[in-house]
C-alpha cells in the first residue's frame, strides 16, 4: 500500500536555488524507503516537505502535491500542528532539547495535552525500549539529557518523536555523527520499527543505503533518477547515472 | 651570538606581558581606590538611626530612610513598566520580526535610545508625565521615566539571549508539534532568562543611580514622611547626594559619605547579583 504520494513536487527557495525538479515517488507504508545521493540533491528538502517544516524557510515557489493517506498535505488549510505529529523526524545531529531524558521523551506529547502521568510513563518506556536506549537509561530518566553520549541521545531523538506514536518517520542522515556500533544499533532498531511504521531515510553513505533499502530513489541536483527496489537498484540499476554513483565513480 | 639574541627575545617578551599586565590592574585601581575612600569615609556615619531614621535639623543629622525607601520604591516601579515591556518587544524582535525596513528602523531607534543623555530623558518626562498626562511631580512619573531610560538596555540584552539560543532547538520544537509560542515559551525563554536577567538588572541598577531623569519628575528635596502613593513625590539617594552636597551649607561630611556608601551598597548587590546569575548560568549551560 502507498502511504505517500508526491505528484510532480517542484520547489524553489528564495535564494534562486532551485531545490526539486518535478519530483513524483509513491513511498510504500511499513518499509524503508532510502532517499540517496550526493549532497544539494534535494533529500533532506524533500523530507522537509513532508513534515511542512520547509514552512520555516523562505521558499520562492513550489508547486505538486503530495498526498499522505489521500490528504494533500501541501494544501493551505492543512492543521500542520497534528502533521507533524504524524511524522516524527530525526535530525544529522542529535539535538536534544535542554531537558532531561524525560523531558525530551514527554515534550511533544505534553504539548498534545497529555497530562495523565501514567500515559507519560508509559510513551517513555514504550518509545526507550523501540529506540533500543531503555536498557542504558531507565535508571536515570531525570538525568540532563546533555550528559548522554553522541549515540546515546541520536537514539533519545529516535525515541522522542517515537514517542508520538507517528505514522511515519523521517530520518536525515541520523548516523552521519556516530561510531559504528552505535551506527549499527539505530539500523537495527528501524529494521524493527518498518513493522509498524513508514520510514524514510536520507543515509550517510550508499553501503547505509544499500543495507537498510526495502525502496531506493536516486537523487541527482533536484531530480529523481531513479527508483525502485533496494535489491534490483544496488545490485542492477537501471540508469547509467545511479550504477556510475552507486559504483563509486561519482559523488 | 645566537643565544644572546634568544635571550633578548625573552626578555621583550617579558616587558610586554608586564605592560600589559600593569595597564590591566590600573583600570582595575581607580575603582578599587573609589570604593575603599567611600567606605573609610561613609563607615563611621552607618549607625540603625542612619538607617532607619528621618532626616532633621535642616538635614545635618539623622537617617536617610525616606531616601532608601524612595530609591526602592523607584527601582520596582521601573521595573514593572520597562521589564514585561522590554522582555515583550526582544520576544517581537528576536523571533518574530522578520527583516523589514520597519524592523531595521526599530533597531535603530532602540540603539540611539541608548544614547540619549540622562538629563534629556528627564525634561521628556516632565513634559509627558508629569505636566501633559498631570501625574504631577510623582514616583509614577519619575518611574516612567526612568523605565523609558532603561528599556534600549534591557531590550538589546534580552535580544541578543534570545538569539545566542542554538536555532536546531526552535526546528526540533517545532518538528515535535509545537507552535511557535510553545517553543519560546518551554524552551527560548527558558534558555535566555539568565542573560535577560542579568540585562534586566543592570537596566535598573543605572536607573537606580541616576539622578537627571528624576529632578524634574519625581524627586523631592526634603519630605517629612514617606510617600504614601504612587502620585507621591519621594525622596531618592542620588538626587538626596546632590542636595546635601551642594544644597545645604554647614553639611557634615560624613552623612554624604554614608548616603554615598548607602547608594553603592545598593548597586554593587545588585551587581554581584547578575554576577551570579550569569556565571551560575554558564556552568550549567548545556550547548
Amino acid at each position: 500500500m502507498d502511504k505517500i504520494i508526491i505528484e510532480n513536487l517542484s520547489l524553489q527557495y528564495a535564494d534562486g536555488i532551485e531545490s526539486l525538479r518535478g519530483i513524483s515517488l509513491n513511498i510504500r507504508e511499513k518499509a524503508v524507503t532510502v532517499l540517496f545521493g550526493p549532497a544539494g540533491g534535494g533529500k533532506s528538502t524533500l523530507l522537509r516537505c513532508l513534515n511542512r517544516l520547509n514552512d520555516l524557510t523562505e521558499v520562492k515557489a513550489s508547486s505538486g502535491k503530495i498526498l499522505i493517506d489521500g490528504k494533500n498535505i501541501l494544501d493551505p488549510d492543512v492543521d500542520v500542528i497534528a502533521l507533524r505529529r504524524k511524522i516524527g523526524m530525526v535530525f544529522a545531529r542529535p539535538v536534544v532539547l535542554p531537558l532531561s531524558i524525560r523531558g525530551n521523551l514527554t515534550y511533544g506529547l505534553e504539548l498534545a495535552g497529555e497530562k495523565r502521568r501514567s500515559k507519560l510513563e508509559e510513551a517513555v518506556e514504550r518509545s526507550l525500549k523501540l529506540a533500543a536506549l531503555w536498557e542504558e537509561v531507565n535508571d536515570r530518566l531525570d538525568d540532563p539529557a546533555i550528559a548522554l553520549s553522541g549515540g546515546q541521545q541520536q537514539r533519545l531523538c529516535l525515541a522522542r518523536s517515537l514517542a508520538l506514536q507517528p505514522e511515519i518517520i523521517l530520518l536525515d542522515e541520523p548516523t552521519s555523527g556516530l561510531d559504528p556500533i552505535s551506527t549499527g544499533k539505530v539500523e537495527a532498531a528501524l529494521q524493527e520499527l518498518k513493522k509498524e511504521y513508514t520510514i524514510i531515510l536520507v543515509p550517510h553513505s550508499v553501503q547505509q543505503a544499500a543495507r537498510t533499502a526495502d525502496y531506493a530513489a536516486f537523487f541527482l541536483q533536484g531530480e529523481l533518477i531513479e527508483y525502485g527496489e533496494g535489491q534490483s537498484l544496488f545490485t542492477a540499476p537501471r540508469q547509467k547515472r545511479t550504477e556510475e554513483y552507486v559504483t563509486g565513480r561519482f559523488g | 651570538m645566537k643565544r644572546l639574541l634568544s635571550l633578548n627575545r625573552h626578555l621583550v617578551q617579558q616587558i610586554g606581558y608586564t605592560a600589559l599586565t600593569l595597564m590591566a590592574v590600573a583600570t582595575v585601581l581607580p575603582i578599587i581606590a573609589v570604593v575603599i575612600y567611600i567606605l573609610i569615609q561613609g563607615l563611621p556615619a552607618i549607625s540603625t538611626e542612619f538607617l532607619t531614621g528621618f532626616p532633621h535639623d535642616g538635614m545635618r543629622a539623622g537617617g536617610i530612610l525616606p531616601a532608601i525607601i524612595g530609591t526602592l520604591y523607584l527601582t520596582v516601579g521601573t521595573a514593572i513598566f520597562s521589564v514585561p515591556l522590554g522582555i515583550a518587544a526582544a520576544i517581537y524582535l528576536a523571533e518574530y520580526a522578520s527583516d523589514t525596513p520597519l524592523t531595521r528602523t526599530i533597531r535603530i531607534a532602540i540603539i540611539n535610545l541608548a544614547g540619549i543623555p540622562s538629563v534629556v530623558y528627564g525634561l521628556f518626562g516632565l513634559g509627558l508625565f508629569v505636566i501633559f498626562l498631570n501625574f504631577g511631580t510623582s514616583i509614577l512619573a519619575a518611574s516612567l521615566t526612568l523605565s523609558i531610560m532603561t528599556l534600549p538596555v534591557i531590550i538589546s540584552t534580552a535580544e541578543e539571549s534570545l538569539r545566542s539560543v542554538p536555532q536546531a532547538f526552535r526546528t526540533v520544537s517545532i518538528s515535535l508539534g509545537a507552535t511557535r509560542w510553545q517553543t519560546i515559551r518551554r524552551i527560548v525563554l527558558k534558555e535566555a532568562l539568565p542573560g535577560i536577567l542579568t540585562g534586566v538588572i543592570l537596566g535598573l541598577e543605572r536607573a537606580a543611580g541616576e539622578t537627571a531623569p528624576i529632578l524634574f519628575t519625581g524627586a523631592a528635596f526634603f519630605l517629612p514622611r514617606l510617600p504614601h502613593s504612587p502620585f507621591d513625590a519621594t525622596m531618592a539617594l542620588p538626587y538626596h547626594l546632590f542636595v546635601i552636597s551642594t544644597q545645604v551649607p554647614e553639611m557634615p561630611i560624613q552623612i554624604q559619605y554614608g548616603t554615598a556608601l548607602v547608594l553603592l551598597v545598593f548597586v554593587l548587590t545588585m551587581n554581584v547579583i547578575a554576577t551570579v546569575i550569569r556565571s551560575r548560568a554558564r556552568a550549567k549551560r548545556q550547548w
